[in-house]
């Protein structure tokens, strides 16, 4: 790994902190503020009578649920419906049942997995106010359900949390929308099409035609990022010149990946007033950031076996980046890639700037596991934080079991009921992702998805029901859509969102009602290394374990076999 | 009851907001700003499109600098970009990058007879991600340069400098890795 490389990375965690930290102290603000601006006191007048009233867990919940399954008819419905309807100019035909009902889950989830390539698939309709919408809606809705959740911590013998749709209001007006604006403006300027002419032929120089697609795709370029979304235009996602045209665009697009889960920290240490906490919760999370980089980007510049065998020159420097170029654009080399990949798949976005079917097996076993964590290493918006609250609660409980006192977290007794809840949104997601990939391990109909066969199968199929059940949505991309696939993809997809989504608004419930007790000199402190390490290690080990068997069928053998 | 009403009148908000309105200003002012870049970034001459600065095309003429290899059906398809997919152990992989290698050794020898397979830097004969990656490795240019310069009967020199000319830096001086543009530098060969 070359200075150079090194020196991009420390730019990109010390612009992380230095935006990041910011933007927190404006959502902790946005979600704070009592009074409502003029065009939100309307919002509320539009909706009718007090519906902008506090609401408990359960009517907090209910919202989410009837919101989120309207939108899916409605954005299933656009899908099938595109060839008849307008801003078509390609005339694309209405997309198939099974792939519509993917797509559905996938973008009202804020999953953006793709079983389709966009731009031979999805009409400008579909992108704009179909999926485009989504990329909004299903991170505010995330957003919304973290604000509500931190309130419930924060709060003190309280019966509500918040309400669902000014918390959504907040979150896609004043954060996700004027942040898409200005990231849209930048990647405008570096040459991310933003038209609504149909898409161009060219003659080259050689005399073929060239069909070169194009759409209104830096306004949805710049919310796919922030919101962690993933779900790009092209088929190749950003890999694509299209979508991600220079080392510039590869930066900031990088840096909005993460950009709100990392700000985020910061807003609940300012919500709870607990700001030393936060700050070791984010650490916690860097450590293992930076774990999955110092993996990924050596295995990637050391090369697969086949490129090394090959004879061909690996060696970087004089006039390349070497390594392992396989599916790998050279603006951006190694060590873009690499960071990339570690990014998009601890945040729950999962858009590629590269192929992760090509990558090494250690390399590639890095967002497999990073995926399989739970998408808590900064996570989705929103959904990254609230499921770390579960590992929080589960690392203050075995603390709690070593002292053998009633453990405490931020100054309220955690009690068998929060553990519970705890231990279900940990587990469900890995559980579930384990058992649908045996079954599309063991059946002739799951088994049809396959594109590399052997030991490589397995991984792609692993990574399949992984990224979709802890809605990431990246891929090992060569694995095919089936109407198998695709439906049991679709209900991995609402489980894996809505379990941990409900269960992180019951925990809320829960801790609101609770009193404050003081500290005492027997309490478990939460802010300072110790607790890094002990969190770091339950997600580890309680994540980490559960994968373990699964990676020796997969990546492992491969790296043993060649 | 109630929930699905507001539910309802969100979603038609939503919708005209964030499906309609916010594209439709975003396009607007991209039209007005950067009427080139927004569409694509094409390149006219004599009112017709020869291409994109941001899309590989299939160069196969000696006389020309040559692409990364492709993995979209046909190769270099703008219209539907895709990685290759195949995975770092796979025989498939071996073959491909073998073929590939054996191609260029073939093409570029005349011109360089000390070539060898160890001189052949690895982007050349790996797909690219989106399969049109626009940019090349400057060492697989350089690796071209001798070919293209006997071919076209021009001082070595004279394609080094166009080289140069068709490198793209870093962002900023340190963001991202350098390339050579191949379509920029074929125009500027052909004299364009």
């Amino acid at each position: 790994m070359s200075g150079q490389g090194i020196g991009q990375l420390l730019v990109y965690a010390a612009a992380l902190i230095a935006l990041g930290y910011p933007l927190g102290i404006w959502m902790a603000r946005v979600y704070g503020r009592e009074r409502d601006g003029v065009v939100e006191r309307g919002f509320y007048r539009v909706l009718g009578r007090k519906s902008s009233e506090e609401q408990d867990w359960k009517a907090y919940g209910k919202n989410v649920l009837v919101f989120s399954v309207l939108f899916s008819l409605v954005v299933y419905g656009i899908q099938r419906l595109q060839g008849h309807l307008f801003l078509n100019p390609d005339h694309l035909k209405g997309v198939a049942p099974h792939i519509a009902l993917n797509t559905t889950a996938s973008f009202v989830t804020n999953t953006n997995w793709q079983y389709y390539g966009g731009e031979f698939t999805m009409s400008y309709l579909t992108q704009m106010a179909g999926l485009a919408v989504q990329n909004f809606v299903s991170a505010g809705v995330g957003m919304a359900v973290l604000a509500a959740v931190i309130r419930g911590i924060a709060r003190r013998s309280a019966g509500t949390l918040g309400n669902f749709w000014r918390d959504l209001y907040r979150s896609v007006v004043f954060i996700l929308l004027p942040l898409s604006i200005l990231l849209a403006v930048i990647l405008i300027s570096q040459g991310v099409p933003q038209t609504f002419h149909a898409h161009a032929t060219a003659t080259t120089l050689q005399g073929a035609h060239q069909t070169i697609a194009r759409g209104p795709f830096a306004s949805q370029e710049a919310i796919k990022q922030l919101g962690t979304n993933g779900g790009g235009p092209y088929n190749s996602n950003s890999a694509v010149p299209f979508e991600n045209p220079n080392g510039l665009t590869d930066f900031l697009e990088l840096l909005a990946i993460l950009l709100i889960p990392a700000g985020q920290v910061f807003m609940f240490g300012r919500m709870v007033n607990a700001r030393r906490h936060a700050a070791v919760v984010f650490a916690a999370m860097f450590a293992m950031f930076a774990i999955g980089v110092a993996v990924n980007l050596p295995s990637e510049q050391h090369g697969s076996q086949v490129l090394r065998n090959s004879g061909v020159n690996i060696a970087q420097g004089h006039g390349q980046s070497g390594g392992n170029m396989a599916d790998k654009e050279v603006r951006f080399g190694i060590a873009n890639t690499a960071t990339w990949t570690v990014a998009t798949s601890d945040a729950s976005n999962g858009s590629v700037n590269g192929g992760f079917d090509a990558q090494t097996p250690a390399g590639g076993a890095v967002p497999l596991v990073n995926l399989f964590l739970g998408e808590v290493v900064f996570g989705g918006v929103g959904s990254g934080l609230y499921g770390m609250f579960f590992y929080i609660l589960i690392a203050v409980f075995i603390a709690g079991l070593m002292v053998g006192r009633t453990p405490e977290y931020l100054g309220k007794k955690i009690e068998a009921r929060e553990i519970k809840i705890a231990a279900l949104g940990a587990l469900f997601v890995p559980t579930m992702v384990l058992v649908m990939a045996a079954v599309a391990i063991g059946t002739k109909s799951g088994l049809a998805s396959v594109y590399n066969h052997g030991v490589h199968g397995f991984t792609e199929t692993l990574y399949a029901y992984d990224s979709q059940g802890n809605n990431n949505g990246s891929a090992f991309a060569g694995y095919g859509a089936t109407s198998f696939s695709a439906t049991l993809g679709a209900v991995a997809m609402y489980f894996g969102r809505f379990v941990p989504l409900l269960a992180a608004l019951a925990l809320g419930g829960s801790l609101a009602q609770k009193k404050i007790v003081p500290a005492s000199a027997g309490t478990f402190r939460t802010d300072g290394p110790t607790f890094g390490v002990l969190l770091t290690g339950v997600i580890v080990l309680t994540a980490g374990l559960m994968i373990l068997p699964a990676l020796t069928l997969g990546p492992i053998v491969e790296g043993l076999m060649h | 009851m109630t929930a699905l009403v507001r539910s309802a009148i969100v979603v038609v908000l939503a919708t005209l907001v964030f499906g309609f309105a916010y594209p439709a200003i975003m396009t607007g002012f991209a039209s007005v700003a950067f009427p080139g870049k927004s569409t694509a970034s094409l390149v006219h001459e004599n009112g017709r499109i020869v291409g994109s600065r941001l899309a590989a095309q299939n160069f196969t003429w000696p006389r020309y600098f040559h692409e990364r290899p492709s993995g979209t059906a046909p190769a270099y398809n703008a219209g539907a970009t895709t990685f290759l997919n195949l995975g770092p152990t796979s025989p498939d992989l071996a073959k491909l990058v073998a073929q590939n290698a054996q191609a260029i050794l073939k093409l570029e020898r005349p011109y360089n007879p000390g070539l060898t397979i160890h001189d052949i830097p690895v982007d050349a004969v790996t797909t690219s991600g989106s399969g049109i990656d626009p940019d090349i490795s400057p060492a697989y240019a350089s690796l071209q340069a001798r070919r293209v310069a006997a071919v076209r009967h021009l001082p070595l020199a004279t394609v080094q400098q166009l080289i140069k000319k068709a490198t793209v830096g870093r962002s900023l001086g340190f963001l991202g890795e350098p390339g050579v543009n191949v379509l920029e530098l074929n125009l500027a060969l052909d004299g364009r």
